[in-house]
């Protein structure tokens, strides 16, 4: 059959035929309509991740960050309130902050020096007297964003209907709270992150942190750099693990169930990989019991946690991605840390983050090789679909949606009827 | 100004150069101390490095680990595997205690992979430990002047 070179562009299709139950169109990743409807649409739709509350930990702490393509400022005011503001001057639209975190009084308009509070309100026009009667200084704050927190992350959302965050979240709040756990008694903490871009559009990312199939075969190469106990952790495409539908497009993958709740077996023997870290912890006097208790916490949690649309949970770090065009997508990996905890041990955690992650990581510039090997594929047959159905027949419904084995592409199901929801509701 | 030692530790850091950019890469493992660290930092102002987020933070294991992925074949985003000429320049002799010589450089590193040519530039400071008539590598702290952009892919040593 002849291709139709003449087929009308994907975005006077109907949207709702482009997600089907095993399968989502090809245009998904590569019409620039859709890209913008998405960021109407999803990213200016619904609660978007935009901080976690250690990255902004005391009053006139700020992060300067994107919800969608639209830049925002995340800041802790002086009652210890977060505002997620838009990075925007009221005058003339300049950016008041180009720092990507820092701590401050106020955000000043390096144009004309409008000056604003951490709540963004506008504390201060120079010379206002030009302006006579006509400038109600009340009236030109900082646009602010409705911003909600659970599990100390930290959501922002254009829609001031939106439903509560918790209602949002659902069955997603309780793995939430067992992700946090690898914090082993102390507050979590971002203590930095890798980030870099793939020509590649946003949704294929989205599908990594939910897709254990590629696992052994993208990263043969970082499994040949591990030991054999961690090795065989890592060996769980055929394992008991399972991935499951939470709802509101967020899904769990969990690949290795014993490391779920990291709170229990704390008798289990220290893994070999550990061993170091756990004799130096007791030569710092660390007891028994809070040595085991941060030695299993160090590599991580067993489940990546995908929340629809920008933000995962992943073992040992956060996953946030950034639509930047429809074939360019930004990816940052911030590394979690005990605030406060052993310095050995968080020095662990930064070392095993540094193996995998970032670009001189030995996973992510395979996984980021193969993202942008789906974009280039991507612009053949145009007629085409992408699958979804791996392992459907094995789906099972469960108390909090329905789940498959840990190679499903459940999750991924999961996030394209959302899409379609959000897209053409 | 001790150009002879200059002249001493040039040579030796041309020849460093020289074997990354020709994948010479088990000569290259062996001109480390044992004790000694790779690192490419984040953030261009931190020292307290082993504390902090790097691109890479390698000792000895890790140094042969990642030539070992960098040469395995098992790894999709080395094969190919990426070109790159080097050059550096503007040595300068920052201390000199007798058993280790501390030198900073500039390093101007272009890669071609595929479709696409990129530039790495880096202020690269080695401390070279005295050996014989010559000198080991006791660390190499490689700073990139855009180490807090948004980078792509490095699948080579820099």
């Amino acid at each position: 059959m002849a291709i139709d070179l003449k087929a009308p562009p994907a975005a006077s299709r109907d949207l709702a035929d482009l997600v089907r139950a095993d399968r989502a169109h090809t245009s998904l990743y590569t019409d620039p309509a859709i890209f913008e409807q998405e960021m109407d649409r999803i990213f200016a739709n619904c609660w978007v991740w935009v901080a976690h509350v250690s990255e902004v930990k005391e009053a006139g702490d700020y992060k300067s960050t994107y919800v969608g393509r639209q830049p925002v400022v995340v800041v802790r005011d002086r009652k210890q309130k977060i505002h997620v503001l838009l990075n925007r001057c009221r005058h003339r639209a300049a950016t008041v902050c180009e720092e990507k975190k820092g701590r401050t009084n106020s955000f000043v308009c390096p144009y004309h020096g409008w000056s604003y509070g951490l709540d963004g309100s506008l504390r201060g026009v120079p010379h206002p007297e030009s302006y006579g009667q006509c400038l109600d200084k009340g009236e030109y704050p900082l646009k602010s964003l409705r911003v909600e927190e659970y599990a100390g992350m930290v959501f922002a959302s254009f829609r001031e209907d939106i439903e509560p965050l918790a209602d949002w979240l659902g069955p997603a709040k309780k793995w939430m709270d067992l992700f946090m756990k690898q914090g082993g008694g102390y507050p979590i903490k971002v203590a930095g992150e890798h980030r870099f871009r793939f020509p590649g559009n946003w949704k294929i990312q989205l599908e990594n942190t939910t897709d254990g199939y590629h696992f052994p075969v993208v990263h043969k190469s970082f499994l040949s750099s591990v030991d054999e106990q961690t090795e065989r952790m890592l060996d769980f495409v055929n394992g008991p693990g399972f991935v499951e539908d939470l709802g509101n497009g967020h899904s769990v993958m969990v690949m290795i169930p014993e490391l779920v709740d990291l709170e229990e077996n704390l008798d289990a023997p220290v893994p070999a990989r550990f061993a170091e870290l756990a004799e130096e912890l007791r030569r710092e006097g660390h007891d028994e019991a809070k040595v085991r208790r941060i030695v299993r916490t160090v590599g991580g949690s067993g489940f990546n946690l995908n929340l629809f649309p920008n933000i995962a949970c992943s073992m040992a770090f956060f996953r946030v991605l950034r639509p930047v065009s429809v074939n360019e997508t930004e990816i940052h990996h911030a590394v979690i840390t005990m605030d406060g905890g052993p310095a050995a041990a968080n020095r662990a955690r930064l070392r095993l983050h540094e193996h995998f992650q970032g670009p001189m990581g030995f996973g992510t510039p395979d996984d980021s090789e193969a993202w942008e090997r789906v974009q280039k594929g991507a612009q053949a047959g145009n007629d085409l679909w992408i699958l979804l159905n791996r392992g459907l027949p094995g789906e099972r419904i469960t108390e909090d949606g329905r789940a498959g084995d840990v190679s499903a592409e459940t999750g991924m199901r999961a996030a394209y009827q959302q899409w379609k929801k959000l897209m053409t509701e | 100004m001790n150009t002879q030692l200059l002249t001493e530790v040039g040579a030796f850091l041309w020849q460093e150069a020289d074997m990354l950019d020709h994948r010479e890469y088990q000569d290259w493992l062996a001109q480390w101390t044992a004790d000694g660290l790779y690192i490419v930092p984040i953030d261009p102002e931190a020292t307290d490095l082993a504390d902090r987020l790097n691109y890479a933070y390698d000792d000895a294991d890790m140094r042969a680990k990642r030539v070992a992925r960098l040469t395995g074949g098992e790894s999709v985003s080395t094969q190919p595997a990426s070109r790159t000429v080097r050059s550096l320049s503007r040595f300068r002799i920052l201390a000199d205690d007798g058993a280790t010589v501390t030198v900073r450089a500039a390093q101007h590193l272009r890669e071609f992979r595929k479709e696409t040519l990129r530039d790495y530039t880096a202020d690269v400071t080695y401390e070279l430990a005295r050996s014989g008539d010559g000198f080991r590598l006791k660390s190499k702290i490689v700073r990139l002047v855009n180490s807090t952009d948004a980078l792509h892919s490095i699948g080579y040593i820099l």
